[in-house]
């Protein structure tokens, strides 16, 4: 596993988009607690940057790669290689570099500006949202042949999380306004990783935020212990299934 | 014949104001045997130690001083203190365990009908009531601290409580952990001043149907609903600082049928709903600082004729929220931090008007469960278009005068 | 050494293999041939573990090679058309490849000398010609001692000195008790070198015989024209 893991990482690091993703997050994380005199509003900004350019980039730069790796993939998997090895290797690759990109732009400012739960939070969080759609990555590329329809599927996968869902939870929201749906839409909410993460930030960093009757019952699902524990595990399952999806797929791909 | 007069006038005088003792070293033991002694003028000094003996009643015109903090407890069986005359000072007492019962209402310190009655620097801990005033004139109520533990609303009760008075003044008092810090039934011509009221279950302050009331530089922080005031004309409120009520229907003021009142130069810090108005007019908020609330205001439409003048908004989710389309309210010379407008002429005030009332306010308004998708990307891609093209939020609330910096209020 | 049996492969409607069984032992040097589409690559490939038959079994060393990977380390693969990561260059690939094979000794480096292939480690594979990157693929397929070479279109894209290089380098190979598959269009190019020969047509085998075999059946001392003619005869 490590020394594919250790070809591939050199070969991602190497890539210039990578270096331009760390550069574009560092610039926008410390202008955002450079330009905010609170630190809250820096890490909403930062929130902000995790729920939306952080899943784009991941998504993308990682079907992208895929599919531009397939010769590589090929003459792997012709060499005395299990299969799974040089898929997982891939992923932990893609995922790795990605993550790294993401500590070294937003998780330095993060961590000076905002040296408490709060960041350390938001660091897991935006490492667990990038490996989530590194994992959706391969999920659209091993079912794609076609790569430009490959990296559709991934932009489709990335809007509907990052606004459609949203959208259909508003319209489920005005449609049922009569009935008590409090719980079962918390429940529907849970389904999305970015609406995840983005509660559980906001149930730390913005107060505010949450009230009345749907704020309260947000923290009393999601805001102790458990509740983050039960979250940071929902999120680690998005991590998991869409792989694991993709891995039982390329087992008994054709090359 | 001179001397003689002198010396009457001594007589006279000493046997009008003689000073009993009490306490262990001295020969009266027990509280109520020194009021037993005691006529009226007289002033009865309690040495430190506990003395439990019920009820106490004073029920003739003496200066009721401790010397030492001498505790009086209740046992949770009596009222400890209950005021029957004019004129009583109470004075440097710790009271503690009084009574608990929903019907008489017992109380650390209860006055009946009286006036000009004056009860400072006491301690009271751990009872029903704290102290109460029951159709009182004139009466002074300052520096004592107060202070309950109970954890429902059933079984606690007021810190300060006034009913049916007039001229009280309440200052530099501590109230920590009752239901209401400080309740005003049809009270009358009062100030209140200083106090800090923290912790309350219910409400840090609640009054209803108490005009002219005054209420200057307090403190109400971290209570279970905030402040409520209710069927009330003619408030002013000056200098308070409302921090930090949190909860589903927690405000740091509640303003419910308030007429012609005053709210000027307060600060409000980290409430769930720093202002919320209903059923009220002609009233006028002013110079007050809104920071980090969930809602900076919310008016009901059920409100009309309230001016909002030079106040700051700074980092509230929601400058304003209201109920309806209907707005009958002015709205003027505000800084609001969210406001992206410009100002050409460098006049200071922004060219274009602020419309504070959001798309997704009045979605929270209709659906609070909406909640669910505060800071989503497509709210706040919904709450830019319509900044650019209202359709849903009224028109006309607008600040035509937004100011370009804050206002420097202290 | 490698059994294969009633393999079948469809990609889609397409029926690539059928039921297609054969014995392949070592010291043999076998000519994989058939016209264009017949299922030459498919089947190689399935020996490689690329592509999953449908049904059938397959054994290497009387061991199945479904599920199993390590009996590649004994397979010296040089496909038709090799492709590599673009921005690697030569020598990074070479290193990779032996560090993913993780063998130090025992490396065969006949090809690498005769190619050349020292002189030009610095190149990125996509700047090279089809014929540069054949012989990479050689190189690699030869470098690590395999008791099995499958050799898919071998000589197609090299110019005539290579080719001849390669076809000396095949033939020492078999000499060592080796078993060598090749496929090719080119039957002239296999007189000297096979031993036999399996004909696919649509994706069946339509014969496997051994050359000699073949020669007496037909009385043809070529080849090509023994195949020509036992085509002509069906």
């Amino acid at each position: 596993m490590n020394r594919i893991v250790k070809i591939i990482l050199s070969d991602i690091l190497k890539n210039k988009i990578v270096l331009v993703y760390t550069l574009i997050l560092a610039v926008l994380s410390w202008s955002s607690f450079g330009m905010e005199d609170n630190t809250a509003k820096g890490m909403l900004t930062i929130l902000n940057v995790i729920l939306f350019t952080v899943p784009l980039v991941s998504i993308l730069f990682a079907t992208i790669y895929i599919y531009n790796s397939s010769e590589f993939i090929e003459l792997l998997v012709s060499q005395p290689i299990k299969r799974s090895k040089i898929w997982i290797s891939l992923f932990i690759s893609l995922s790795l570099s990605l993550i790294i990109s993401f500590l070294i732009g937003s998780g330095i400012p993060l961590l000076i500006n905002a040296p408490d739960f709060n960041g350390i939070m938001m660091l897991i969080i935006g490492v667990l949202i990038t490996a989530i759609f590194v994992s959706l990555a391969f999920f659209s590329a091993i079912f794609n042949r076609d790569k430009a329809r490959g990296i559709g599927t991934s932009i489709v996968i990335w809007l509907f999380f990052a606004l459609i869902f949203d959208g259909l939870i508003l319209f489920l929201l005005f449609q049922f306004s009569d009935y008590p749906i409090e719980k079962p839409m918390i429940f529907v909410t849970s389904l999305s990783p970015i609406d995840l993460a983005r509660i559980q930030m906001l149930l730390h960093l913005d107060a505010s935020a949450m009230m009345g009757y749907t704020g309260a019952l947000f923290k009393e699902y999601f805001g102790n212990g458990i509740g983050i524990a039960v979250s940071l595990l929902l999120l680690f399952i998005w991590v998991i299934i869409p792989f694991v999806l993709s891995l039982k797929k390329f087992k008994t791909k054709d090359l | 014949m001179k001397y003689f007069l002198i010396i009457l006038l001594f007589f006279s005088l000493s046997l009008k104001a003689t000073t009993i003792h009490v306490g262990k070293k001295h020969e009266v033991k027990s509280v109520k045997k020194g009021i037993a002694l005691a006529k009226d003028g007289d002033t009865l000094i309690v040495h430190g130690g506990l003395y439990k003996e019920g009820n106490i009643k004073i029920d003739k015109r003496i200066v009721f001083l401790g010397k030492g903090l001498p505790v009086l407890d209740g046992e949770k069986k009596h009222e400890v203190l209950s005021i029957h005359a004019d004129s009583v000072v109470v004075d440097g007492f710790k009271i503690i365990r009084c009574a608990y019962a929903t019907i008489t209402d017992p109380c650390g310190i209860k006055v009946y009908n009286r006036s000009h009655v004056l009860i400072q620097n006491n301690v009271l801990d751990d009872n029903f009531f704290g102290i109460y005033l029951q159709n009182a004139q004139k009466c002074t109520i300052k520096n004592n601290t107060l202070k309950a533990y109970g954890k429902e609303e059933q079984q606690l009760g007021n810190g300060i409580h006034c009913w049916k008075s007039n001229d009280i003044l309440i200052i530099a008092n501590r109230i920590d952990g009752h239901r209401d810090g400080i309740y005003f039934e049809f009270v009358y011509d009062s100030l209140i001043w200083r106090n800090i009221s923290t912790n309350n279950v219910r409400y840090g302050l609640h009054f209803m149907f108490s005009h002219s009331d005054t209420y200057i530089t307090n403190i109400f922080r971290n209570n279970g609903a905030g402040v409520a005031v209710m069927y009330t004309k003619d408030v002013k409120m000056f200098n308070n600082t409302f921090d930090e009520n949190w909860g589903a229907s927690a405000y740091g003021l509640l303003l419910k049928d308030i007429t012609d009142s005053y709210i000027f130069n307060n600060k409000f810090n980290s409430n769930t709903s720093a202002i919320y108005v209903e059923g009220s007019s002609r009233n006028k908020i002013e110079k007050n600082q809104f920071n980090a609330n969930g809602w900076a205001m919310q008016i009901q439409a059920s409100s009309m004729d309230n001016e909002v003048v030079n106040n700051n908004f700074i980092g509230n989710t929601f400058d304003m929220g209201t109920n309806g389309s209907l707005v009958l309210n002015t709205f003027d010379s505000n800084y609001w931090d969210k406001y992206e407008g410009y100002d050409l002429n460098k006049d200071e005030i922004g060219d274009v008007p602020y419309h504070p009332l959001s798309l997704f306010a009045v979605l929270i308004e209709n659906n609070p469960s909406a909640m669910l998708l505060f800071r989503s990307f497509m709210i706040t891609l919904l709450d830019k278009s319509e900044k650019v093209l209202p359709s849903i939020t009224p028109d006309n609330f607008i600040d035509n005068k937004p100011q370009m910096k804050p206002l420097p209020l202290l | 050494m490698i059994e294969i049996k009633n393999i079948s492969k469809k990609f889609g409607k397409l029926e690539v293999l059928k039921n297609v069984s054969a014995s392949c032992n070592s010291g043999q040097c076998i000519a994989l041939i058939g016209p264009n589409g017949c299922g030459k690559t498919t089947l190689i490939k399935s020996i490689l573990g690329m592509v999953i038959p449908d049904s059938g079994s397959m054994e290497f060393n009387q061991k199945s090679i479904f599920g199993d990977y390590l009996y590649r380390e004994k397979i010296g693969y040089m496909p038709q058309i090799g492709r590599y990561p673009d921005t690697m260059t030569i020598g990074e690939i070479i290193e990779m490849v032996k560090k993913i094979r993780n063998s130090k000794d025992n490396l065969d480096e006949d090809l690498f000398r005769d190619f050349e292939i020292e002189k030009m480690l610095n190149k990125q594979m996509r700047t090279l010609s089809g014929g540069t990157t054949q012989k990479i693929s050689a190189v690699l397929a030869f470098m690590f001692n395999p008791d099995v070479l499958i050799l898919d279109e071998p000589t197609a894209g090299l110019d005539p000195l290579a080719a001849e290089v390669l076809k000396e380098k095949i033939i020492k190979e078999k000499g060592k008790g080796k078993l060598i598959l090749i496929t090719s269009h080119l039957l002239s190019e296999l007189d000297d070198l096979i031993s036999e020969i399996i004909f696919m047509q649509e994706g069946k085998i339509f014969f496997h015989k051994k050359v000699n075999e073949l020669k007496e059946e037909t009385q043809e001392d070529k080849i090509s024209k023994a195949i020509a003619k036992i085509l002509r005869a069906n």
